[in-house]
């Protein structure tokens, strides 16, 4: 019974029907598995517990991402990208890479793809460049790039918690992965984008906004950075840090009166966070029931590099099936007891895993084709065929740099 | 004779000057653009795997789309008083390729650039979309170059006999 549940919070959270919140189902669902019994309260209070840090710190960081935003933080990213590339689409896509990997790395893949994409697209667009290249760079790294620090992903915000290391540690081991990620994406971009790279950026005059980078909104980014690394160690939750930059940006944002306290509230998505909870409850009741002793025999086990391959691939293959969402939420438990290299393999899978689609997953896609939920689709063929060039090969070498780091820092 | 310049980022002002220069005086000059839906496409996509994130009015497709629409309106504008003839101008939405087959159907000319390998004279001179149109074009097609063609000594050694 806890699959059809579950099967069904996710069919209408990729349908949502009538617009509803994806929380119309889950909160109904969580409510089911309570009452039958499929899940004794016990465990559901220890997952809510489990999550609710984890879903507050997504919170900080969703609404530090919006007051960025208002601030102008993108346009003058925007405005950044258009500089550094001197009308050149080549350097365009170099620049594209290095804002949307640093966007995605501090803000969370949320903000690439809300508030990133349309800025690349209006400049690339202004340059006079073909934008293909360079929005696809964006919908791709949001997956990749969200590899490096806990707060990147909301994956990695449930992943790091199961760890159980610091955000420094966290950081020191998925360096190199991020790196590997990243860098085989700029390789099969430059290679599959290479003729509407090099078509040029003939543009006619269309004037390029000079957005002056927001002083204050950087130096409040890079203090809630260093608070990220230097709270760990002193034994607080890196999430306090998240929550200082916000109240910093929000409370200044307040009085200048560029923002409201609805707008905050909103920019928290309260619907979002409590989907995340009853999906971890609904989650955890199919995992109690059969799931964890069905899946664990396809687990690899062991630190071995092949283990932690194998271990990606899984996780890469799972997300597709569903989403990346509730795949990390199976598989976290039963990696956990393979320590923070295992963990951290399927964090690599889940996150880069979805590129193989340009939805995320096989399961989205295939509702979206039946309902015809858009008149304009990607071209499927061709977003596969980059996922393939792409997704293997990243999911390999950052899996290669996760075994390196783990060799040399420990895990 | 009815003339269709197809008009693409980066490549079109080539085709723009050789209908200008290149095209009989009473030629009936269509400028077309393709706004391409996959790009939107893909920004709506990457919107729908953020599993559970709601709001689809922060869906970043929807801007995508108008500024698309804005970008491709300046650029056939621009294009047009590059042109500094009497033309039409018409932008559609699909795959580029496609529109533009279905564009030209009828037409006595269509004017493209070459956009593959420009640094010199050579095999791979066609990105897909532009091979896929110069494959299936049901009319004569004038393929111009983005800019001064490189001179025959660009040319690749042919490939040793085997």
């Amino acid at each position: 019974m806890s699959v059809v549940l579950l099967v069904a919070v996710l069919a209408f959270a990729v349908i949502r029907p009538r617009g509803l919140p994806e929380a119309v189902a889950a909160v109904p669902a969580a409510a089911v598995v309570l009452a039958t019994g499929a899940i004794p309260w016990s465990h559901a209070v220890a997952e809510v517990e489990r999550l609710a840090p984890v879903v507050a710190f997504l919170a900080a960081v969703l609404v530090l991402a919006r007051l960025c935003a208002d601030e102008g933080l993108f346009e003058a990213a925007g405005s950044l990208m258009a500089r550094l590339c001197s009308g050149s689409p080549k350097r365009l896509l170099g620049a594209v890479f290095g804002v949307a990997a640093a966007i995605t790395a501090v803000l969370s893949l949320d903000a690439t793809v809300v508030l990133l994409t349309p800025v690349v697209f209006a400049t690339a667009s202004r340059l006079g460049a073909r934008p293909k290249p360079h929005v696809y760079a964006c919908t791709h790294l949001a997956n990749s790039a969200s590899l490096l620090l806990p707060v990147s992903n909301l994956t990695n915000l449930l992943a790091f918690t199961a760890a159980g290391i610091s955000f420094t540690a966290f950081a020191g081991l998925m360096a190199l992965p991020w790196l590997a990620a990243v860098a085989v994406e700029y390789v099969v971009f430059r290679f599959f984008f290479a003729s509407d790279l090099a078509a040029g950026a003939d543009g006619p005059p269309m004037p390029v906004p000079d957005r002056k980078a927001p002083t204050f909104v950087l130096v409040v980014l890079g203090l809630t950075l260093v608070g990220f690394a230097v709270t760990s160690p002193l034994g607080i939750d890196p999430a306090w840090a998240a929550f200082g930059g916000a109240l910093v940006l929000g409370v200044r944002a307040l009085v200048r009166r560029t923002t409201t306290p609805t707008a905050l509230v909103g920019a928290t998505s309260v619907p979002f966070l409590v989907f995340v909870l009853a999906l971890g409850i609904v989650v955890r009741a199919v995992v109690d029931n059969g799931l964890s002793s069905a899946v664990s025999h396809l687990i690899p086990t062991g630190g071995t590099l092949l283990a932690l391959l194998g271990l990606a691939a899984v996780a890469a293959v799972l997300a597709n099936l569903i989403n990346n969402l509730p795949a990390v939420l199976v598989l976290l438990p039963l990696a956990a007891s393979g320590g923070t290299g295992a963990v951290l393999a399927v964090l690599i899978g889940v996150n880069i895993g979805p590129n193989l689609t340009y939805v995320g997953s096989l399961a989205t896609l295939l509702w979206r084709r039946i309902l015809h939920q858009h008149d304009t689709t990607a071209d499927l063929a061709e977003f596969t065929k980059l996922g393939l060039l792409t997704v293997p090969v990243s999911l390999v070498l950052s899996v290669l740099g996760l075994w390196a780091g783990l060799t040399v820092i420990g895990g | 004779m009815d003339v269709v310049v197809w008009v693409v980022e980066g490549t079109w002002r080539a085709c723009v000057r050789a209908a200008r220069t290149l095209t009989p005086p009473d030629a009936n000059l269509v400028l077309l653009h393709v706004t391409a839906s996959d790009v939107p496409g893909a920004a709506h996509g990457a919107f729908a795997g953020l599993l559970g994130r709601g709001h689809p009015e922060h869906d970043p497709g929807h801007q995508v789309e108008e500024l698309a629409e804005a970008a491709a309106e300046h650029l056939l504008r621009v294009a047009a008083e590059e042109l500094g003839r009497p033309a039409t101008t018409v932008n559609r939405h699909g795959r580029p390729e496609g529109e533009v087959i279905a564009a030209v159907d009828g037409a006595d000319l269509l004017v493209v650039a070459r956009d593959g390998d420009r640094s010199r004279l050579g095999p791979k001179s066609l990105g897909p979309a532009t091979r896929f149109v110069v494959d299936h074009a049901p009319c004569p097609v004038l393929l111009v170059w983005p800019e001064q063609a490189p001179d025959l000594t660009s040319i690749p050694p042919p490939p040793p006999h085997r």
